[in-house]
């Protein structure tokens, strides 16, 4: 019942700004398979002018009313906005409710923002496998400001850094969120640190904590120095400075040409990880390592064979010249 | 590789009532599929924008304060208009049986009353969509 | 052989003997899938202190009700919540139910009104007269009370975020008639907590919707004596899908939420908290309903007068209306909820109400007809005239049942404010999506069992009829009642004095901006016909609107 597509017809009316077209590609991307290449194919080339500013900590953090608040904010300076908004998938039924939109449902009357919500899928942590390609088509469509809102849970938020050219960390005074984004390495990561629902009590307390923290971190002098912020997203306050910083952060990139370096870096580890990828599935699907290893996996069971001496018999079959 | 049957469940109007909606949002959920809840006082305009973006396969409409005959009719024509026509658009709450006539005869594809046991909105939607995968 | 060692033997035997042929393949659960025993005895109520956990009707801790006399002194109010299309339509429906001996009136509000929007505004559209009446302004409230006396009379006014217009929009409807306001009795719903928590229909953040409360509370005390300011509400909070307990808890903690407001404000709350009154659901399980009335009183009468030092026995009553339960009512053979309403109804009067609505057969498939409505009301009727229960008050006082599951309600209720106490109080605790969030999964737990029927709800998941063709009259809204508010209100911005709305508008935001109690300019704006939605895009201005913080 849903309707076939023409990935040349729709590409076309991507070129001409169509947002029904733009939405249908997404979904292919997000399905994969040889049509999410050629999409990125066919859009590929139009790249590379968006900057990419990705959002992590935990659930209920502010994230999407951020988001939406920064918004408003770029809107104010003519910025065309992309906004892609993972969601967790539940392991258990496969399906996903995808809550990250209602906070920025007074977006959708305003044709220069498009927001897109993703489940995380198949993906073991934070984002979703396609929000690379993702992004990329946002980027292709025009938008100056691409926003990207992880799911604020596990270890794969660390991701987030090889995808974004500013990484936001955002927490909440409440429940110590401080030494947990520590331990989840975040710190490392984080080049803002907003400490959102400043109407709260403790907040400046909180804020001040990882200012602390930060402190003790070695950087170079000529280096950016992560920054911290108060917001409320709820009162709206702190956001038009916490918007100025992202700008600031743009701006250190491009005059210290690390944008570029950037730039490179996320397609360097973009295309190893497609390679590795793609190499993963491909020794998964092998008919000939299945049947090996069905002859051979009794000789392991066994002890009459170490795994490694067994991988090394696999290894022969797998040919990279 | 995986394919979801995405859906927008939205709630158009003044209209607050949205127990059914939230039952029927998790029960798609639990499903399997993919949901976009809107939050409740969503204009029309709203709501055809959010399906055109997500490019959703399914709008489900939630009304139970009678203005149905608004608010169905408007969002079909703003769907059209976006070129999203193909998205199947059904809905459910509290709506009269000559107004359920009238409704499909606008395109609608399916309402369902109180009472629904949500499995058979499941059925409903995997029923249009199966012969996919 | 008796005393306390035959007890025990008698119950050793009881229980080696029970379920000894098969017990039935049931969930034995209440409806809110609270555990039930198959018996309770005497040690089930160990230690009750009759004085203590009980006392006399209209004594202290009033879980036997809060007058002495009961129903031997006065019945409950009989008070069917009606209205819709225009406030010609419901005045005439107003008439027939006052024809057919009912003894209270009750508005029921459209959406537009409810949300304070005019009915012609864009947002008004397809809605105007759909769900209630259209009130924009003064006159409209002046047609529906013509040839109603409102000294003679209560009204009943479900209306929460703009309740303060809707309250001016009366008092200068009875002062158009000569009635003083002190004469006026009646109560708007006026409880904004659990808009953000159940119903919906808000419109300004918490913090102004509760300075407008207690300028309602203030100005009430010292103008309007008889007025009920707030009828806080349980029936919302149940209808979205909670269980019995925790519509007891949630409505007990607004209710201590606005005696805390009061008291901030600065008002004694032996001078407000005898106006507060409660809103409660009837469900569909019995026992598990007296036991929650029964248990409200109590915990209401200890908390105010421990906790909050009220000294004036009225601010310890807890009086309430009730509705019986909409959402069990099916749109499948629709007579049968006839009997699901009455017992309902039995149990809100077992359990002590002071006033009720029952639900009308069509409930499920529009606004009640004549025909349904009469039914409704019959059956309070019948309970009353015909039934004898309103011979004894707090008749099932002593059941081992009732008085184990009173204080399981009220041991249960106590856990919630708690865990309420600990997210910060309750705005916080909206703020988080707590009660949202219980409300919601307690919803969709019940439509599981439902599913899985381990819950039964006959003519749905058992004894369906095939083919079944919907046999009683139903109420349509002439779609051309939009036309006539719109054209109505476009008529009233001709003909009054517009200077004047103005500058009133203009004072009320002064008012909203300052401290001031809004009620005495609210008035004045009414006196000169400002429309409501005029009046609330003025205090918009000042008080900005609420943002749901949606949990799912
Ligand atoms: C519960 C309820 C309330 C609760 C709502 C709580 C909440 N947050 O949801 C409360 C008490 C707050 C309430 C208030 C009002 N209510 Co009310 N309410 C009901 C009631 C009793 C049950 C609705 C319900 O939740 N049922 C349980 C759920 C699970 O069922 P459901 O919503 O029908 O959903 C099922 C199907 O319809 C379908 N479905 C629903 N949505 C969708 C969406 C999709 C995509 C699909 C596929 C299917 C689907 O599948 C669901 C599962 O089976 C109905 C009458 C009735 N029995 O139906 C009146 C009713 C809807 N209310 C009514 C009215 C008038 C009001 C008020 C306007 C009264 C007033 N004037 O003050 C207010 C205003 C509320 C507001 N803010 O909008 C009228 C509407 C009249 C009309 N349309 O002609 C009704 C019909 C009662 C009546 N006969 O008068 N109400
Ligand atoms: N008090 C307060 N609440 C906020 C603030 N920002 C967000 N919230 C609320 O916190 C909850 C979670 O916000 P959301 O943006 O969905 O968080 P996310 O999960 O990180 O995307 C919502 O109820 C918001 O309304 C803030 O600055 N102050
Ligand atoms: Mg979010």
């Amino acid at each position: 019942m849903r309707p076939g597509y023409d990935i040349p017809e729709l590409l076309e009316r991507f070129k001409k700004g169509q947002v029904s077209a733009a939405a249908r590609l997404i979904t292919i991307l997000e399905n994969g398979g040889i049509d999410a290449e050629a999409v990125l194919d066919g859009i590929f080339h139009m790249t590379s002018n968006a900057y990419r500013v990705g959002f992590t900590g935990p659930p209920g953090a502010g994230k999407s009313s951020l988001i939406f608040r920064l918004t408003k904010k770029f809107r104010e300076k003519d910025k065309k906005i992309g906004i892609i908004a993972i969601d967790p998938t539940s392991p258990f039924s496969g399906g996903a409710l995808l809550g990250d939109r209602i906070r920025m449902q007074a977006l959708s009357d305003d044709p220069e923002v498009f927001v897109r919500s993703l489940a995380s899928r198949g993906s073991l942590g934070g984002i979703s496998n396609c929000t690379d390609e993702v992004t990329d088509l946002m980027d292709a469509f025009g938008k100056d400001l691409i926003l990207i809102e992880t799911v604020g849970v596990g270890q794969s938020e660390l991701e987030i850094a090889e995808k974004a050219h500013t990484v936001v960390v955002i927490l909440v005074p409440e429940s110590g969120d401080g030494i947990q984004a520590m331990k989840a390495g975040l710190m490392e990561i984080g080049d803002i640190f907003v400490m959102n629902k400043a109407d709260h009590k403790d907040a400046e307390l909180a804020a001040m904590e990882i200012e602390d923290t930060l402190k003790l971190k070695k950087i170079a002098d000529d280096a950016w120095r992560p920054r911290v912020i108060l917001t409320s997203a709820k009162e709206d306050r702190g956001t038009g400075e916490f918007a100025g910083l992202i700008e600031e952060h743009r701006v250190y990139l491009e005059q210290s040409g690390l944008f570029l370096k950037k730039r490179r870096q996320i397609l360097f580890s973009r295309v190893k990880n497609a390679l590795m990828d793609k190499m993963e599935r491909r020794l998964r699907a092998s008919e000939s390592v299945k049947n090996i290893m069905a002859d051979r996996m009794d000789d392991v069971y066994e002890g009459r064979l170490s795994p490694f001496r067994l991988v090394h018999e696999l290894e022969k079959i797998v040919t990279i010249k | 590789m995986s394919r979801k049957i995405r859906v927008l469940v939205a709630k158009p109007g003044l209209d607050g009532h949205d127990r059914g909606a939230k039952v029927v949002a998790n029960a798609l959920k639990d499903a399997g599929m993919e949901i976009i809840y809107t939050g409740l006082h969503q204009t029309a305009e709203m709501i055809a924008e959010s399906a055109v973006q997500e490019d959703v396969d399914v709008v489900g409409l939630s009304i139970l304060s009678g203005a149905h005959m608004t608010m169905f009719p408007r969002v079909m024509d703003l769907l059209r208009e976006k070129g999203a026509e193909h998205i199947m658009v059904f809905g459910g709450g509290i709506i009269p049986e000559e107004d359920v006539e009238k409704l499909e005869k606008i395109g609608v594809s399916r309402i369902f009353g109180p009472g629904t046991d949500t499995g058979k909105i499941v059925e409903f939607i995997n029923g249009r969509f199966q012969d996919e995968d | 052989m008796s005393g306390k060692k035959g007890f025990e033997e008698g119950k050793r035997k009881y229980l080696d003997s029970f379920g000894k042929g098969g017990l039935l393949d049931v969930d034995f659960t209440t409806v809110s899938g609270a555990p039930v025993e198959n018996l309770y005895a005497s040690d089930d109520i160990e230690g009750l202190d009759y004085m203590d956990e009980l006392g006399f009707p209209g004594q202290y801790p009033y879980t036997r009700g809060v007058y002495p006399s009961m129903y031997r002194g006065r019945l409950w109010t009989m008070r069917q919540f009606a209205g819709f299309g225009t406030a010609h339509d419901t005045n005439r429906r107003y008439h027939y139910l006052l024809d057919h001996g009912q003894t209270g009136l009750s508005v029921a509000f459209d959406m537009p009104t409810i949300m304070g929007y005019d009915s012609d505004h864009k947002r008004s559209e397809g809605e105007v007269g759909r769900c209630g009446v259209a009130i924009d302004s003064l006159r409209d409230m002046e047609t529906l009370f013509d040839r109603i006396d409102l000294a003679g009379i209560t009204t009943s006014m479900t209306i929460n975020a703009p309740a303060s217009i809707l309250l001016a929009f009366y008092l200068s409807a009875g002062e158009k008639k000569g009635t003083s306001f002190e004469k006026m009795g009646g109560t708007i719903q006026n409880d904004i907590l659990k808009e953000y928590i159940a119903q919906k229909s808000w419109i300004f953040p918490p913090e102004p919707s509760l300075r407008i409360i207690t300028d309602i509370l203030g100005f009430c005390s010292d103008h309007v004596p008889k007025w009920n300011t707030i009828s806080i509400s349980g029936y919302h909070i149940r209808e979205a899908g909670s269980t019995a307990a925790q519509e007891l808890a949630f409505t007990l903690a607004d209710g201590f939420a606005y005696v805390e407001a009061g008291i901030a404000a600065g008002l004694d709350v032996d001078k407000f908290a005898p106006r507060l009154s409660f809103f409660f659901n009837a469900h569909l399980d019995f026992f598990e309903e007296i036991a929650k009335y029964r248990a409200a009183r109590r915990i209401w009468a200890k908390r105010m007068k421990e906790k909050y030092g009220a000294k004036d026995e009225k601010s310890m009553l807890l009086r309430f209306h009730t509705q019986t339960a909409g959402c069990t009512l099916t749109a499948q053979q629709p007579e049968n909820n006839i009997v699901r309403t009455a017992f309902q109804a039995m149990s809100a009067v077992l359990g002590g109400t002071q006033s009720l609505h029952t639900n009308s057969m069509d409930e499920t498939l529009a606004l009640p007809s004549e025909k349904a409505v009469r039914i409704a009301l019959r059956t309070q009727q019948m309970i009353a005239e015909e039934t004898g229960v309103i011979n004894t008050a707090d008749p099932l006082a002593g059941s081992y049942f009732v008085e184990a599951k009173t204080r399981e309600m009220e041991a249960k209720a106590e856990e919630y404010f708690s865990r309420i106490d600990e997210l910060g109080g309750v705005v916080k605790a909206i703020e988080q999506g707590f009660f949202q969030m219980e409300i919601g999964r307690a919803a969709y737990a019940y439509q599981k069992a439902v599913e899985a029927k381990k819950k039964i709800i006959i003519g749905v998941n058992a004894l369906m009829v095939e083919g079944e063709e919907i046999d009683i009259p139903l109420l349509r809204i002439d779609p051309e009642v939009e036309n006539q508010q719109v054209k109505a209100i476009r008529d009233i911005r001709a003909e009054r004095d517009n200077d004047k709305a103005a500058r009133e508008l203009e004072r009320l935001g002064t008012a909203a901006a300052g401290g001031d109690n809004l009620m005495p300019v609210m008035l004045d704006c009414a006196r000169v016909y400002c429309t409501e939605g005029e009046i609330i895009e003025e205090l918009k201005k000042v008080f900005g609107e609420y943002e749901e913080p949606i949990f799912l």
